[in-house]
């Protein structure tokens, strides 16, 4: 047989595989493909001859070592110097035989119930050190409000109030604004629309104002704490925390906690206000009520307690973004991939979680 | 003519680790079911710069990560100080802890504070002393490392070899009585190097502080220190203890000559 490369060929002749021309990497891609069609010599006295091969890089010489192993460790004649250094090279045996790779075999259910088990157990037993620590954090901040990092605590309420305003207020105003128009449409064929101010007023104010708020401020600071923890934590900063002999939730969690528990009630009243304002500009155009009927609606119906559960729900979303927040960067795994899981599982999972006390603190508060 | 005093009884000899600062015995660190470190025993004397060494991989820094308390041995004792690290609390641990100072391999400075915010902040956290005396405190720790004028300065905005300067600073601010280095000369030139080898033995000699360094680099280990142990990655444990230029020229064991030599592990390539 005989292949003609670019400038290389391979031709098998008596149990002499006789290669010339340069090999290299443009020059063997189809000797490879030849070399498959060879096989072991079966005892014959067999060799490579390359005496024709004038020079080779990395791949003419991991060709020729290929060649040399299929066909049962045969000798190579002929190379030039430069063809002899790349196969002493290339071809050095392994220092010491590596660690056997774990077999791959599929547990059995049994144990990976276990495992499962295992983890839940183990995941359970941390976040409940966790909460401990949290609990721990707030009464020693109740006991003494000096030993909170205060400037940071300013830092971070900076970023998560003041810097959230304007897309907290923006998102708020135009839910106002769509719910009084869907609203508004579907109660006007009724003669129902002076109602819109109640209805609006009541969702904005009890749910989708503090909701909204919630669902953005997690976007924004909850995967900005996971992220911030988790790069500490990948540079090392945690673990000189550790040795430091500093506690992790005083200094990492409690600041961050406290800020957005101070600043998530007033992001809820501008929210409440923007979602207010947002119905009220349907109302006094698409609706033709004056603004003074459309406030006075919205006044009468709702009460200070229906504030306050606003402002209760928003508290409590605070909790769950800081302490999700938190709890992912803390458990952040190595590299730049371990801070973007920390980042999207901080908010994914705390929206799931604001969801879930929404639903509970909706039930209460209706009971009450 | 005096009476001859008999001499007085004669003191019983002290056993060979009175003077040990770190005591580790029967250490056994892994990671799930993979074994890194099995039986490994060694003394670190008050005052003498130690260095652990070994090969990439072979539980040098997993070592130091249980010395520092950030891992839990799968089996054996730490002691620091006289303290049993394994067998005490959580809180006791902290308390243990916060008397060493560490120095990280990427110097895990703290990227939203200033150089001097680094220093001050153990002081302030375990140290009555006013605000004043804290920042010059700090201040002088930071000149202590060559970074004078440097105070202002957050880490990302200075050298990597400044960085790992202020990373002692930090690690020195309470006047531990050892402190640990983990790869100090990695990442820096060789000059950065030196200085910080002539810095470590600069300190042990003023402070006497003990210092324990993880390192493969054999310039710094000839430089600095005292004595060592070297790990081996296939045998899992310490294969050679003693001055780094005594295993060097006697050391029987091939592995450990490979090491200090800077031999390949191959005698020679081929099989051709």
């Amino acid at each position: 047989m005989n292949v003609v490369a670019s400038a290389a060929t391979m031709e098998l002749e008596d149990f002499v595989l006789r290669l010339t021309g340069p090999l290299t990497l443009e020059t063997t891609a189809p000797l490879w493909r030849q070399a498959a069609l060879l096989g072991a010599t079966d005892g014959h006295d067999a060799r490579i001859d390359v005496e024709g091969v004038p020079r080779c890089d990395t791949a003419g010489a991991a060709l020729l070592i290929h060649l040399r192993r299929l066909l049962g460790g045969v000798a190579i004649e002929g190379a030039s110097e430069q063809v002899r250094f790349m196969l002493d090279v290339m071809d050095r045996p392994c220092p010491e035989p590596p660690t056997a790779p774990p077999a791959d075999r599929r547990p059995g259910m049994v144990e990976t119930l276990g495992t499962f088990a295992t983890q839940v157990l183990r995941n359970a037993a941390d976040t409940v050190e966790y909460i401990g620590g949290l609990i721990a954090g707030f009464g020693e901040i109740a006991l003494h409000p000096r030993r909170l990092r205060w400037p940071d605590t300013i830092v971070y309420m900076a970023r998560t109030g003041a810097d959230a305003l304007g897309i907290v207020v923006m998102i708020n105003g135009l839910m106002g604004l769509i719910l009084a128009f869907q609203m508004g449409a579907q109660m006007r064929q009724y003669g129902a629309d002076t109602y819109v101010a109640d209805v609006v007023g009541m969702s904005i104010i009890q749910e989708l104002g503090p909701l909204m708020t919630a669902i953005l401020v997690c976007g924004r600071s909850g995967s900005a704490f996971a992220a911030e923890i988790g790069t500490m934590k990948v540079n090392e900063e945690v673990a000189a925390l550790d040795t430091m002999g500093l506690e992790r939730t005083r200094f990492l969690v409690m600041p961050k906690m406290v800020a957005l528990l101070l600043m998530m009630p007033l992001l809820v009243v501008f929210a409440d206000l923007a979602g207010v304002f947002g119905g009220m500009v349907i109302g006094t155009t698409y609706l033709d009520q004056p603004i003074g009927v459309y406030l006075g609606n919205t006044i009468a119906r709702i009460g200070l307690w229906d504030v306050g559960q606003g402002l209760i729900k928003g508290e409590a979303y605070a909790i769950v973004i800081a302490a999700v927040g938190c709890l992912r960067g803390l458990q952040t795994g190595k590299g730049a991939q371990g801070v973007g899981v920390s980042a999207t599982s901080a908010v994914v999972s705390g929206i799931f979680l604001i969801i879930v006390v929404d639903a509970i603190l909706t039930v209460i508060f209706h009971a009450l | 003519m005096p009476s001859e005093t008999p001499p007085p009884p004669e003191a019983p000899a002290p056993p060979a680790t009175v003077d040990a600062i770190v005591r580790v015995r029967g250490l056994r660190a892994a990671y799930g079911d993979v074994t890194i470190l099995e039986d490994v025993s060694f003394d670190v004397k008050r005052g003498e710069v130690f260095v652990i060494l070994g090969g990439s991989g072979c539980g040098k820094s997993t070592l130091l990560k249980h010395l520092i308390g950030l891992i839990e041995p799968a089996a054996g004792t730490i002691e620091l100080d006289g303290t049993d690290l394994t067998a005490s609390t959580p809180a006791e641990r902290r308390e243990l802890l916060r008397r060493f100072g560490v120095l990280f391999q990427s110097g895990a400075l703290f990227s939203g504070m200033t150089l001097e915010q680094n220093v001050a902040l153990p002081l302030q956290e375990f140290t009555p002393l006013p605000r004043e005396a804290i920042s010059r405190l700090a201040q002088l720790k930071l000149s202590l490392v060559d970074l004078d004028g440097y105070e202002a300065y957050r880490p990302d905005e200075i050298s990597g070899g400044m960085q790992k300067r202020a990373g002692v600073a930090r690690a020195l601010a309470l006047d531990p009585p050892i402190v640990f280095f983990d790869e100090p000369s990695a990442g820096l030139d060789p000059i950065s190097a030196a200085e910080l080898d002539q810095l470590i033995l600069d300190l042990r000699d003023s402070l006497g502080t003990t210092m324990v360094i993880v390192t493969h680099e054999l310039a710094s280990i000839y430089a600095v220190a005292d004595r060592c142990i070297v790990l081996d990655k296939a045998r899992q444990t310490i294969v050679a203890e003693g001055h780094p230029a005594t295993l060097r020229d006697e050391s029987d064991d091939p592995y450990v000559r490979s090491f200090f030599n800077r031999e390949p592990a191959l005698a020679g390539r081929g099989g051709r």
